[in-house]
């Protein structure tokens, strides 16, 4: 085992695999390059230490280790060299960012005496990523990696996660210098977790206390705050109905007695309809972002709002609080709890489910299970993969209607199971995200859930599928247009398909060009036993449904309305 | 209250950091963000050692600057923001004027300026004499106005520095966050 404990001289390059290593990184998502070689050059000396996936584009490094980190709630790792390598990097960290997503990229730079002047493959990534990082930094001599490495990882992990950037000059890897590392755990700058106010935690307790019809809403700050246990008991005491955001998917099992389902624009009848009645509103660890709230103006205008977030900058930003409890929900969840009187909401509860039947009534059955005259449809193979798997699968979604619809009939019973790109909405996530997925979950069944849209952005992933002999199920639900952007065509453009249809390659042939086992499924009789094979395949498969190509997704609330003027139809 | 919450009036931000490369671009973009500009930025040391001190000008209402100052704290190298609106601070601007120097030889005017804007000549030389001017934009303004007609040749006015009149001192919140970051 090669691990330096004591301090010796060694190249910058080093440093900073024996720091990744003293952060217990075992996979990195990367993607060689003329300013990153040195690193790499160290790293093949390390390759029983440290898996490195070979990706196809840099993008498909960053979302692979946003899917990483998702599922096992750590740190993912990505390198990348400089120029056009760095700002590959963008979009990932943009995600990340949005979603508070732990990462770490590291990228090469040209060396110091070449900075500003345009050299080869230079470009201030830096500077380009300030606004999608949470911290970024460039190192130029190599005394300087191991702090800077340490405060990286303690950075992008405390507090409200986020993506991190460190930027390294080659003659910072070649460098040599006398190494030790020691982590961080402490920025005099930096307030990772506010101060608690007990009094808020009080007065809370007292506004939950005297509802009448009190209504919570959960999003990612559960996930990320690995809160489950204090969640459930949490909305168990006070009987209290609880909807997602989809962020939050996967906190509670869907089918939990007081999981009322999702919100926002697509979200489910109950949860949306009620907001406006509801009159103490809990949000936890979400952010109100303008997919769930509609109309801010009319939103939840009955309730006292509570809101339960790590980050200070969240409270009163778009819906204005009035109770707010800062810090970690696991910290400040069970404090809460304890102030709660026992109570059942039974009657409240119920409207929830009479609206959702409603619902199912008018949108879900029909997309469930079509009748025969009508083309498959997307909820009705989820539906059979959610059988199949018993609702245990990591699913992994792109951006779109399959999303919406995969979100919705998917009946997730696992804690961390939902991963997609929620706040950025970056259509290429699921592919590149699945594998990082299965690297960070190994002993689950992980599905990626793409458009034909969003599967074309980076199909090249294909190829790290292959060689990295990752186990990846991949669904491609091909309408042969970009789905939700037609669905607003129909809707709000007068049906003026402005650049929405798409004229696809034979993705059979494209993916048997991998080696990995494609299947297309154009008949309904053949969905069953293709979805069977599917999911019990050793080893990645492709599975492609062709499914209506003008079907819509609903419920949703059009941009602008307030989310009790919910659309069935 | 409300009313005055969404009305834009000038506040001052104060924004203590440490002293980090590009820090300034980070600030910056938390304004540009949301489509704010800076009237006037100054950088210097604060009080306090490696503390560096940002003081910018906005135009804003004041529940956007409440949001702004939100995420400049959301830094990690940013240790703590404060707004202010004009009532709250003590500031000033310095101006400096180039003038040529036969406007002052030729007659008594500028001199009277000079004195009665309570400014002061810094620089004289054979072709051209440097006044220096502190005050508000509005007294370094009408004074550029007033020396204009007389052949300014030049005229540079820094950005605002302010003092805060609340007594509670910037060590004093440094301590706490430094307490809070230890949790």
């Amino acid at each position: 085992m090669k691990t330096i404990t004591k301090s010796k001289t060694i190249t910058g390059s080093e440093a900073i695999i024996q720091c990744l290593l003293k952060e217990n990184v075992k996979t990195i998502f990367g993607y060689p390059g003329g300013a990153i070689m040195p690193i790499y050059d160290a790293l093949y000396d390390y390759q029983d230490q440290i898996e490195h996936i070979l990706v196809r584009h840099e993008q498909g490094a960053t979302h692979a280790a946003q899917g990483f980190a998702r599922v096992s709630g750590k740190v993912g790792v990505c390198m990348a060299t400089s120029g056009p390598g760095a700002t590959n990097l963008i979009t990932g960290l943009a995600d990340a960012q949005i979603d508070s997503t732990p990462m770490v990229c590291i990228t090469g730079q040209v060396a110091s005496h070449l900075l500003g002047t345009d050299a080869f493959q230079e470009t201030d990534v830096v500077g380009i990523s300030m606004p999608v990082t949470k911290w970024n930094i460039q190192i130029t001599r190599p005394e300087e990696i191991p702090k800077a490495i340490a405060k990286a990882f303690f950075i992008a992990q405390s507090g409200r996660p986020g993506p991190v950037l460190i930027d390294v000059t080659k003659d910072a890897q070649f460098g040599k210098f006398e190494f030790s590392y020691e982590p961080c755990s402490r920025i005099r700058s930096y307030i990772p977790e506010p101060p608690l106010d007990e009094n808020q935690i009080t007065n809370a307790a007292e506004l939950i206390n005297n509802a009448k019809q009190p209504f919570v809403l959960f999003g990612q700050g559960v996930i990320l705050g690995d809160a489950q246990q204090e969640f459930k008991k949490f909305i168990e005491k006070a009987g209290l109905p609880a909807a997602w955001t989809i962020m939050g998917l996967s906190a509670i099992e869907d089918n939990h007695p007081l999981n009322v389902g999702m919100l926002g624009m697509h979200g489910n009848y109950g949860p949306n309809m009620l907001t406006a009645e509801c009159d103490v509103l809990i949000a936890v660890g979400m952010r109100f972002d303008d997919r769930v709230t509609g109309d801010v103006n009319r939103f939840a205008s009955k309730a006292k709002i509570i809101h339960m977030d790590i980050d200070p900058a969240e409270i009163s930003k778009i819906i204005k609080t009035d109770v707010s409890i800062l810090g970690d929900c696991k910290k400040t969840l069970p404090l809460l709890t304890k102030k709660l009187k026992k109570s059942v909401h039974a009657n409240w509860l119920q409207k929830f489910r009479e609206l959702n039947e409603e619902e199912y009534d008018v949108v879900g059955k029909d997309e469930l299970y079509p009748s025969i005259d009508k083309d498959i449809s997307m909820g009705e193979v989820i539906r059979r993969i959610s059988e199949k798997t018993n609702g245990e699968a990591v699913i992994v979604t792109d951006v779109g209607q399959h999303q919406m619809v995969a979100q919705r009939f998917y009946k997730y019973s696992k804690w961390r199971s939902n991963i997609t790109s929620g706040g950025l909405g970056t259509m290429g996530f699921a592919l590149p995200a699945a594998f990082g997925a299965k690297l960070g979950a190994p002993e689950r069944t992980v599905i990626a859930v793409i458009g034909d849209g969003g599967f074309q952005m980076t199909i090249q992933e294909l190829g790290t599928i292959f060689q990295s002999k990752i186990d990846v199920k991949i669904l491609v639900l091909n309408n042969e247009f970009l789905g939700m952007v037609r669905q607003w065509q129909e809707l709000f453009f007068d049906r003026r398909y402005a650049f929405t249809e798409m004229i696809n390659p034979d993705f059979q042939t494209i993916v048997k060009g991998y080696h990995i086992p494609a299947e297309k499924v154009t008949k309904r009789e053949e969905l069953e036993g293709a979805v069977e094979r599917f999911i019990s395949s050793e080893g990645s498969y492709f599975l492609e449904v062709m499914v209506g190509k003008e079907n819509n997704v609903f419920p949703m609330v059009p941009t602008g309305a307030a989310v009790s003027e919910i659309r069935l139809k | 209250m409300e009313e005055k919450k969404n009305t834009k009036q000038q506040f001052t931000v104060n924004i203590y950091t440490e002293n980090k490369i590009g820090l300034l671009n980070r600030v910056s973009i938390i304004f540009t963000r949301r489509h704010i500009n800076i009237e006037s930025i100054t950088a210097s040391e604060s009080e306090v050692e490696g503390i560096h001190r940002y003081t910018a000008v906005i135009t804003e209402a004041e529940d956007q600057v409440i949001k702004v100052v939100k995420q400049l704290e959301k830094q990690v190298d940013i240790v703590k923001a404060f707004y202010h609106s004009n009532e709250n601070i003590v500031f000033q601007e310095m101006a400096l004027f180039k003038m040529p120097t036969h406007s002052l030889a030729s007659s008594g005017q500028v001199e009277k300026l000079i004195r009665s804007f309570n400014a002061r000549i810094l620089a004289i030389e054979e072709n051209f004499t440097i006044i220096e001017q502190t005050g508000h934009k509005e007294e370094t303004q009408a004074l550029f106005s007033l020396l204009k007609p007389f052949g300014l040749l030049e005229f540079v006015r820094s950005g605002r520095v302010a003092i805060t009149k609340p007594m509670k001192q910037f060590k004093d919140h440094f301590e706490e966050v430094q307490a809070a970051a230890s949790l």
